[in-house]
């Protein structure tokens, strides 16, 4: 971003002046994920930084936290993390499973009433969470799910199926149909056109709808509040909990390994949308 | 055209036209099971819950299944001095088989609600009628009038009287602070018991700011993404993309160990001299706290929609409106700043949204004065127990939503929302 050399004093200040704010804008968002880091490595119970952190001393650092988080006892992480997971993907199986179907029939030009039926599919998304908690709960009470695993699965697939319906139909939207032509003109039954030809070109789409509807149901919180009994806890919930009562460090070691997990999931969809980019470049 | 113009007819010699149409009908029933399972899910486990919510909020059947026999005499009651020995009578025995049901509390309950004091006399009425001291023999209407002075007052059976109607709109009026006083009139409850009415203007108050705060500080970034090279830009757009990713929960405790009071914002703010130790700022469990970590927290669904908008502006267009004239802040705001509009509203839109629902960090960073109207609803779901509120007040939220949705619909377009 340099700037030319015949630009005006009083523009070039405002030109600092715009990069010292991005620069605290970005500080402003990335810092609070690294205050975290330190943190989980202390020492001590205290969530500050205590002098010993402060000048470096190895002392001060220890991995305490880490084993309370593995080994303590009436320890509710290792069972919220078996929940976490299973719901997770149970819930984001459903949600590309439905999601991608879905999405297959919005593309097609022959689809009646588009436009409502798009909105009620991605109306979940629009609606504030709350709201969705009230209502799923209301169903979940009367089936007879509530505080059930199926219970909290089905209303993740709610929740995540937008996602899925979105990023798909996106990635269809570039999508060239003569290819389903030529499969179908060479005796290929729909089905097998699908598995063979349409699947693999929308994939890296799939995928990163499955991202976001496996991030949804992982991170979710409000919904579960309502539908989770003692024996479906999750990671969420235990992190409500702990934030409510005592912010113990403990937290900070799994908000530790959260991030981890989040920045892998970030470094997978970045390769996804960068190779779905790649595959539409050579369609068109 | 002649006369002569001959049907086309396919290899089977059907008519085109209708073979047409069948193929098409075909692709559209096609489409349309492909959508069906999905749609048909929705359906049952979420739009007709959410329909269920509105038929909780406004059903008041239990005192209309109550009293049947009291109602029906009392329809040709004019409300105006007390009722006749007929609709006495019948609320004797109406209440007879409550008492058998053991449902007397609930009645006693529930037209409490409607006016103070009939828990007593319920329960007074239920003394004598379970030790049989009514005698039907005589006038009922001179008997439970002696059970307690109120039963004398015509206010009491007004009361019963407001409370046939099967459906009620008590709950949306209670959540804007009002009530249908003795004449059905709409009222105001008294100054200091509005409370809902804060609720809300803080929420929209709250979602308002969060949504200028998130514009302020996204539009500049969301610029500099989409203007710097790649290979910069890539590298900074993590610095977006990464809280994005990251759990609700765990940005929520780093502001909370930011804004503690001997938190780090705290130090900094100690060390280069703004305020004095001994007298550090409170900034959690307040508005700040609120106002910091949801600004953080949404900034990204902001920052998006606009960089995926600024994307497409091509810089020929800045440099042309220079070359004609234009100093740099005129051709950014006559040329640059019009065609951001649609990422603008996206992400405004989107914000807002999200703002106007958030339930877990104000929760958790808001402390008393930072609660929200979503908080009230989960606690009147959770705790009061009084789901019927609850679904008054997420309906009311819900039709807000919907409004800003359809107008910005109009304005801006819905096609716009992009993901990532």
């Amino acid at each position: 971003m340099a700037l030319p050399k015949y630009t005006e004093t009083r523009y070039r200040i405002w030109h600092y002046f715009y990069i010292a704010i991005c620069t605290f804008v970005f500080i402003f968002l990335i810092a609070p994920l690294f205050v975290i880091f330190p943190l989980s490595f202390n020492a001590e119970e205290f969530l500050v930084f205590s002098e010993g952190m402060k000048n470096l001393d190895p002392d001060a650092f220890s991995l305490r936290w880490y084993k309370d988080m593995v080994y303590g006892t009436k320890n509710p992480w290792g069972l919220a993390a078996k929940n976490s997971f299973i719901i997770a993907i149970f819930a984001t199986l459903g949600s590309v499973i439905l999601g991608t179907v879905a999405a297959l029939g919005l593309s097609s030009r022959h689809m009646p009433f588009k436009g409502i039926i798009m909105a009620t599919l991605i109306s979940p998304m629009i609606v504030p969470l709350i709201i969705s908690g009230v209502a799923i709960f209301f169903f979940m009470a009367k089936a007879g799910l509530a505080a059930t695993h199926t219970g909290i699965v089905l209303a993740h697939i709610i929740l995540g199926t937008p996602f899925v319906v979105i990023t798909v139909t996106a990635t269809l939207s570039g999508f060239d149909h003569s290819v389903t032509r030529a499969a179908a003109s060479l005796g290929s039954n729909p089905v097998n056109t699908f598995m063979k030809v349409t699947l693999p070109l929308i994939l890296p789409g799939v995928i990163s709808g499955g991202l976001f509807a496996f991030v949804t149901s992982f991170d979710e919180v409000v919904v579960v509040l309502f539908l989770a009994g003692l024996e479906n806890t999750t990671i969420p919930i235990q992190m409500w909990t702990g934030l409510r009562e005592q912010l113990s460090p403990t937290i900070l070691a799994v908000a530790t390994c959260l991030i981890v997990l989040s920045t892998l999931i970030l470094i997978s969809a970045e390769l996804l949308r960068r190779r779905s980019e790649r595959l539409r470049g050579i369609n068109r | 055209m002649s006369s002569e113009t001959k049907q086309i007819l396919t290899t089977d010699g059907i008519p085109l036209e209708i073979s047409l149409k069948k193929a098409e009908r075909k692709n559209k029933i096609k489409a349309f099971l492909l959508v069906a399972p999905l749609l048909l899910f929705l359906i049952i486990t979420y739009i007709f819950p959410i329909g269920e919510m509105f038929t909780r909020s406004i059903d008041d059947k239990m005192i209309t299944n109550m009293l049947p026999k009291t109602f029906k005499s009392m329809e040709t009651w004019d409300g105006k001095e007390l009722p006749s020995e007929e609709v006495f009578a019948s609320f004797l025995s109406d209440f007879k088989i409550l008492v058998e049901k053991k449902e007397h509390g609930k009645l006693a309950q529930r037209l409490n609600k409607e006016k103070n004091g009939f828990n007593t006399i319920t329960k007074k009425l239920f003394r004598q009628v379970k030790r049989n001291k009514i005698d039907e023999t005589q006038s009922i209407k001179e008997q439970i009038m002696k059970v307690h002075k109120r039963w004398r007052n015509v206010e009491y059976w007004q009361a019963i009287k407001r409370t046939a109607p099967p459906y009620t709109s008590a709950k949306y009026l209670k959540a804007m602070d009002m009530y249908l006083n003795e004449d059905n009139k709409i009222t105001q409850v008294s100054e200091d018991r509005r409370i809902h009415r804060i609720l809300w203007l803080r929420t929209v108050e709250v979602a308002f700011f969060v949504t200028v705060f998130c514009f302020l500080m996204g539009y500049p970034i969301a610029h500099l993404l989409a203007t710097l090279p790649m290979k910069y830009s890539n590298l900074l757009m993590i610095c977006v993309l990464l809280p994005f990713w990251t759990s609700l929960l765990v940005r929520t405790a780093s502001w909370m160990i930011l804004l503690q009071q001997q938190g780090v914002v705290n130090d900094f703010f100690v060390m280069i001299g703004l305020v004095s130790d001994d007298n550090r700022p409170e900034m959690m469990y307040n508005k700040v706290g609120t106002y910091v970590a949801m600004t953080q927290i949404l900034l990204p669904f902001m920052v998006l929609p606009l960089y995926s908008v600024m994307k497409t502006i091509s810089p020929s267009l800045m440099r042309a409106g220079k070359s004609l004239g234009g100093t740099p802040f005129v051709a950014f705001w006559k040329v640059y700043f019009p065609l951001t509009i649609p990422g603008i509203g996206a992400g405004c839109l989107l914000v807002f949204i999200l703002a106007i629902g958030y339930y877990i960090t104000p929760a958790l960073v808001g402390g008393a004065s930072g609660t929200l109207i979503s908080n009230q609803i989960a606690y009147h779901m959770k705790t009061t127990l009084d789901w019927s509120f609850a679904s008054a007040m997420g309906l009311m939220l819900l039709g807000g939503v919907l409004v800003i949705y359809w107008l910005y619909n109009k304005l801006v377009g819905v096609d716009n929302i992009k993901l990532g």
